[in-house]
């Protein structure tokens, strides 16, 4: 163990644990903005600085592993001095008009300016912006270079969580920016897992589905698990329930995805609202589906089944039950046959 | 599956077989790649160069149907190299003199004629599986789903038992579940074999106790019909009353005019359903249900976790819970299954479960409980079979002899078609119902590899005729080499060219699972309508 202290409190550290992780272990907060949870550090964004007693200049808290007997101040004035600095350069360089953007409210970059007081209106760097693109070409995603500080949690999502390898940096310096294969998105290879977005900071990359459709302050968050494939991932609907609409997908980051979705789990969200779902009971009449009150369909349903059991008996029903439903439906169905109908004749899609 | 998902991505080696997990399961893919990433050997063993290639170390791309043939192969050059775990054969399996008998049968060379693959290539992977630890096997349904599925499942668990794979963190045998609920439909007994956990209907014990817990003296112990045992009852006339909920049987049975033929026969059916879709047609009663978005509950995963499903869109007025509809039917026929809210029904369920018995909402409010949790104190289970001790005991080798799938090609019908799931889409009509999704993946492609296309003069793009000996399809053709040659492939989810129009009604003699992973068929060129295909990209042209 090492022993270290970071604003006046006495903090043990494994040894090879960054001044970040010792931090967070203390209970002191040191704002990132290109750190990856369980990725290796970057360095990228330089607001995590931190003064260490005896250093040249300040460290960069991410990637600075302890030292025995160190002594850190996390937020003197010099610390502070130089985050609102790297703050007034990102902002600098891009445009960052929170007014319309969609991560309003939910922008780490924007409550970090916020915090520290550096307005992107009143700035003292008036240089070159960085020459960004919109790219707009896919159907789901929409990577907004002028939004982009290069913190690159989007390339580690790309290349490390999901494993796509589609998103890169490219050139170096003032012309670095973010690329995805050599093309426009919608031509690449990516799969729209939408990764880059959960993980990206700023307003640089949001998905398609959600503009204009509300701020993320007037959504409710419901946790639910994914209707799709058997892996059973934990998503969280943003739901805009004044107007009965999902609005986005987020990935929760639990067992046993950690945040990751794929394109269905994040984007194919709808179908409830589809206009083809059924929205009454049915019964055929003459050859015709029409609709009739729920007591109607019962009635008529019960009666059907129940002449056809006094003349048959109880094994000429059969029910399939729905691999897609939950268990709770799924046990009622397995009821209904053995105890209301009495036959064992239930299966489901598994079987084919 | 004996381990947990995230255990996958500590396997130094992970053995995939029938899974196209990059397009079927693609967060278990993320966890593949993340383990390749740290330096974890891939295997892949599919008949398709399926995307995941692109992360393998080795890509093992045997005939479609000869898996039996092909793990046997493996076991003998595990045998005959001595590689195998002896010490867990003797200590936690029994029937090994008889597996013995049947690997002796399988020779590598016999082996490698059966299922293509190169002797040498074989012996590799033979090495690697039984030189590093852990070994995860996963598999989908391109194991499950052929005639000879029982027998292709149980050559899987012969050889990670043959190899002492089992128990172990990151080891074992590992079938992903295809939705998202079948694990839990499974478990909570909508087989015509068992109540929920898995108690036998046979069981006068169960039946006492189900008699008892549901205040129903007289319950059948007739073992039920499994799924094309009812259809084909419909048509005979011994099934006359049919009810369908939340699947759309028309398009997803094989052989799809059989299933139609029978859907036109029985005299009475209901469907209970979210969307108008290709079965409600044929139903006399149609009941609206709520969907996911509507709807509390839980699901059950692949790994046997329990897991919330919370409501966040208000319903219609007249949709309702599928609980609440057959809880209204049975109190219409002289019974009260006794639910009053989603929750009441856990609840009984939980009282009368076995391997569920621990796990109340609150419990798996969070993260969720994985079964087997057998009281409330009970933490879960993350892999079953902890240390070599089964569940059922000992472990029971299983072997298994190679026969063909049901249909092979001939001159007539030249291809083998094998079918799935795409990306992009899940069944028929929920994705086709997202906004966007269709955009990406908006009509059916069939997959055939360029020297079969070359054959018949067929461009990327070209509408084909596909026809098998049960129907006929015009779809676009896709020429990629994701086809090896001689096998073509389909999705189930266009109803305008839906590839089970032309599966096989062919079952699994136990489980009764259809052969939906080959097929003979003829493919002809309809018209051109040619496109360039400018990069390579995953999952679409």
């Amino acid at each position: 163990m090492v022993k270290l202290t970071i604003d006046g409190i006495k903090v043990e550290a494994k040894s090879g644990d960054t001044i970040l992780s010792a931090a967070k272990k203390a209970g002191i907060q040191i704002p990132t903005l290109c750190h990856v949870k369980g990725l290796p550090a970057q360095g990228a964004c330089r607001i995590c600085l931190v003064e260490v007693e005896g250093a040249r200049g300040l460290m960069a808290a991410c990637s600075t592993p302890v030292v025995a007997d160190s002594v850190v101040e996390t937020s003197s004035e010099k610390v502070i001095k130089a985050r609102k600095l790297v703050l007034e350069l990102l902002l600098s360089e891009g445009d960052h008009d929170c007014i319309i953007c969609e991560a309003n409210g939910d922008c780490k970059l924007q409550k970090m300016a916020y915090e520290y007081g550096v307005s992107n209106t009143d700035l003292k760097y008036k240089g070159e912006k960085r020459a960004a693109v919109k790219d707009t070409s896919s159907r789901f995603i929409i990577r907004d270079g002028t939004k982009c500080i290069l913190c690159n949690k989007c390339v580690l999502a790309c290349n490390s969580r999901g494993v796509h390898g589609i998103l890169y940096k490219n050139e170096r310096g003032f012309s670095s920016k973010i690329v995805s294969d050599d093309c426009e998105l919608s031509d690449s290879g990516c799969v729209y897992c939408g990764e880059c977005i959960q993980v990206c900071p700023t307003g640089a990359l949001y998905e398609k589905k959600r503009v204009g459709k509300g701020r993320s302050w007037e959504l409710d968050k419901v946790d639910t698990t994914c209707p799709y494939c058997g892996v059973g991932c934990q998503l969280t609907v943003h739901v805009d329930s004044k107007n009965n609409r999902p609005v986005k997908v987020t990935g929760r980051y639990t067992t046993p995805n950690e945040g990751m979705l794929c394109v269905k789990g994040r984007f194919a969200y709808d179908f409830p609202l589809s206009d083809k779902r059924i929205t009454s009971p049915m019964i055929k009449k003459n050859g015709e589906h029409v609709q009739v009150s729920w007591d109607e369909a019962l009635d008529y349903t019960a009666g059907r089944l129940k002449e056809i059991i006094e003349k048959h008996g109880p094994d000429s029903y059969a029910g399939v039950s729905c691999a897609r439903s939950t268990n709770e439906n799924n046990y009622a169905a397995m009821k209904f046959a053995r105890a209301a109908i009495g036959t064992n004749n239930i299966d489901h899609c598994a079987r084919t | 599956m004996t381990n947990s998902i995230q255990e996958i991505r500590d396997a130094k080696v992970i053995f995939a077989i029938g899974t196209n997990t990059t397009e079927a399961h693609p967060v278990i893919s993320y966890y593949m790649k993340q383990a390749v990433n740290k330096g974890a050997i891939l295997i892949v063993n599919d008949p398709r160069r399926i995307d995941l290639c692109n992360w393998a170390t080795i890509h093992v791309q045997h005939k479609v149907g000869t898996d039996v043939a092909y793990l046997n192969g493996l076991m003998n050059i595990v045998l005959a190299n001595g590689w195998q775990n002896d010490k867990f054969i003797s200590e936690c399996c029994t029937n090994w003199d008889e597996m013995k008998k049947t690997i002796d049968d399988y020779p590598a060379e016999k082996a490698s004629e059966i299922c293509g693959v190169p002797v040498e290539q074989m012996t590799e992977v033979a090495k690697i599986i039984s030189h590093n630890d852990p070994v995860s096997l996963c598999y989908t349904l391109g194991i499950t789903e052929h005639t000879s599925g029982t027998d292709n499942v149980k050559s899987c668990a012969n050889l990670q038992m043959m190899l002492g794979n089992m128990g172990k963190h990151a080891s074992g045998v590992n079938p992903l579940r295809g939705q998202n609920n079948v694990q839990g439909a499974c478990d909570m007994g909508a087989l015509p074999n068992v109540y929920h956990n898995y108690q036998k209907v046979t069981d006068p014990a169960a039946k006492a106790k189900f008699e008892k817990g549901w205040n129903r003296p007289g319950l059948s112990d007739q073992l039920g019909l499994k799924m094309p045992t009812m259809f084909n009852g419909m048509l005979s006339g011994d099934v006359k009353a049919f009810f369908c909920y939340g699947e759309n049987v028309a398009m997803t049975e094989p052989h799809m005019s059989h299933t139609l033929k029978c859907l036109e026969a029985v005299e009475f059916m209901m469907v209970a359903d979210i969307f108008h879709n290709q079965t409600t047609p044929y139903a006399d009663v149609i009941f609206p249900c709520t969907s996911w978005a509507e709807e509390e509950g839980t699901y059950t995963n692949s790994e046997r976790r329990i897991q919330r499903v919370r409501p966040f869109l208000k319903p219609h007025e007249n949709y309702r819970e599928y609980w609440w509809i057959v809880n209204e039917l049975a109190k219409r026929l002289g019974y009260d299954m006794g639910f009053t809210t989603s929750n009441s029904v856990w609840e009984e369920m939980r009282k009368l479960g076995t391997s569920y018995n621990g796990i109340t909402w609150d419990r798996c409010d969070d993260v969720g409980l994985q079964w087997p949790c057998p009281d409330l104190e009970h933490c879960g289970t993350t892999f079953l079979h902890a240390d070599g001790n089964f569940v059922c005991g000992l472990g029971k080798f299983s072997p298994a002899q190679w026969r063909p799938q049901a249909e092979l090609p001939d001159e007539e019908y030249p291809l083998v078609l094998s079918t799935g799931r795409r990306l992009w889409h899940y069944h028929t009509t929920q994705t086709r119902n997202s906004e966007g999704i269709d955009d990406l993946f908006s009509e059916e492609y069939i997959e055939i590899s360029p020297v079969d296309a070359k054959e018949l003069a067929i461009d990327n793009g070209d509408y084909v005729n596909v026809t098998s000996r049960r129907g006929s399809i015009k779809a676009r053709a896709w020429v990629t080499n994701r086809s090896p040659r001689g096998v073509c492939w389909l999705s189930f989810h266009f109803h305008e060219a839906c590839g089970n129009v032309l599966t096989i009604d062919a079952f699994d003699p136990v489980t009764e699972t259809a052969e939906y992973k080959a097929c003979a068929i003829k493919v002809t060129k309809a018209e051109s309508a040619p496109f360039e295909i400018t990069r390579e990209r995953q999952a679409r042209p």
